[in-house]
């Protein structure tokens, strides 16, 4: 009888970890994205509601310790600067544990946004709660959101551009062609890309 | 007592002697190794992987020195190559490694490591189009493992134990 009972409980564990497990493969283009609070480097909370006029938002998944989002750090800061006046604001989420990486703790995060000088929001996923949903699995990852009447639309989920090595060899600029391609009222061109990066770590 | 003594200063001399002797000459074959290192583009690594002997199981692992989680699996990498070289199985390590640092970095961890499973880096920015090719569920996380065979090809964008990968191997080789 304690041993039905036993495999009867492991049997659950089971089947709520394989839930669990299906449901954390994150947004998919079309699906409605959440919204979030939380703590920014100046030590306000940040939520996309928030931005009364945004018109929609580059969510990047960032940190400060992997080469891929190092690379590309001029590069977020160069799409806020383009797309924050024409309502599509950078809001850049650091998904990592910080006692797996503690170069990522919140004062890291603070030198790092003053020594680059983010003029973006840098937020803390605190608990990791965030990134599943969204569906990140790496640094740096790129989802743009359109707000319509249904909420934060999700419009294109992947990389920045197509050369993390040399800013200056880029030859297709993913996330900027799908910002232009929201604000002119078009198709996304290409709706998903794929780009190298660090796991995120748990 | 006086035996211990003479018996630990002599290991002392024996060692430090093999150490002295022995290093220089390692460190040289190394460096010589480390120099021959494949830097291919995404279809030359797939022409590569293509020409070798197809009655193996291949493990290739992507990888790069700045990437922690790939770092602490690399010794169960080569403990997989070691001990199933014998049953037909090869581990492939390519480093993702960014080719500006494939001379400071790569080749003194390389030889830091004596890396013996063979080491290629992949040299591809456009990895929009390469990463659907080894799977089309792989979102670009490093670690990430393809293992395949003639039979059979799975895929994993996740970390290992070597528990865990000789079980993954196991399902390959009969």
């Amino acid at each position: 009888m304690k041993n039905t009972f036993k495999i009867a409980m492991a049997l659950v564990v089971m089947l709520t970890t394989s839930v669990f497990t299906a449901s954390a493969q994150g947004y998919d283009i079309g699906d409605i994205a959440t919204d979030f609070k939380l703590n920014n480097i100046d030590g306000t909370e940040v939520s996309m509601a928030d931005y009364g006029d945004a018109k929609g938002f580059i969510i990047v998944f960032t940190c400060n310790t992997c080469p891929y989002a190092v690379a590309y750090e001029d590069r977020i800061e160069a799409l806020n600067k383009k797309y924050e006046d024409k309502g599509y604001p950078v809001i850049a989420i650091m998904p990592n544990n910080t006692d797996v990486k503690p170069g990522d703790s919140m004062e890291a995060m603070k030198a790092r946004a003053k020594a680059k000088g983010f003029t973006f929001p840098y937020l803390m996923d605190e608990g990791q709660k965030i990134y599943p949903q969204y569906g990140a699995t790496k640094t740096p990852h790129v989802y743009i959101l359109e707000r319509t009447t249904k909420g934060h639309e999700v419009k294109y989920i992947g990389a920045i551009d197509d050369n993390y090595q040399d800013a200056s060899a880029v030859t297709e600029t993913y996330a900027e062609d799908a910002v232009d391609a929201l604000l002119s009222g078009n198709e996304v061109p290409e709706k998903k890309t794929r780009a190298i990066g660090c796991s995120i770590k748990v | 007592m006086k035996l211990k003594i003479i018996t630990l200063v002599l290991l002392f001399f024996y060692f430090g002697n093999v150490t002295a002797q022995v290093n220089p000459s390692e460190e040289k074959m190394k460096i010589a190794t480390v120099k021959d290192l494949k830097v291919l583009n995404f279809n030359e690594l797939e022409s590569y992987l293509k020409s070798k002997d197809d009655n193996k199981t291949y493990v290739v692992n992507f990888w790069a020195t700045w990437c922690a989680p790939c770092v602490k699996e690399l010794p169960y990498f080569e403990d997989l190559n070691s001990n199933y070289s014998s049953k037909n199985v090869e581990v492939i390590l390519v480093s993702l490694d960014f080719p500006k640092q494939i001379e400071t970095k790569l080749k003194s961890f390389l030889e830091k490591r004596h890396l013996k499973s063979e080491v290629i880096v992949l040299n591809d920015v456009d990895s929009n189009t390469w990463i659907p090719k080894v799977d089309k569920n792989w979102s670009g996380a490093i670690p990430a493992t393809i293992i395949y065979n003639s039979n059979k090809t799975t895929f994993y964008e996740r970390s290992f134990n070597y528990e865990e990968l000789e079980n993954e191997l196991k399902q390959f080789i009969k």
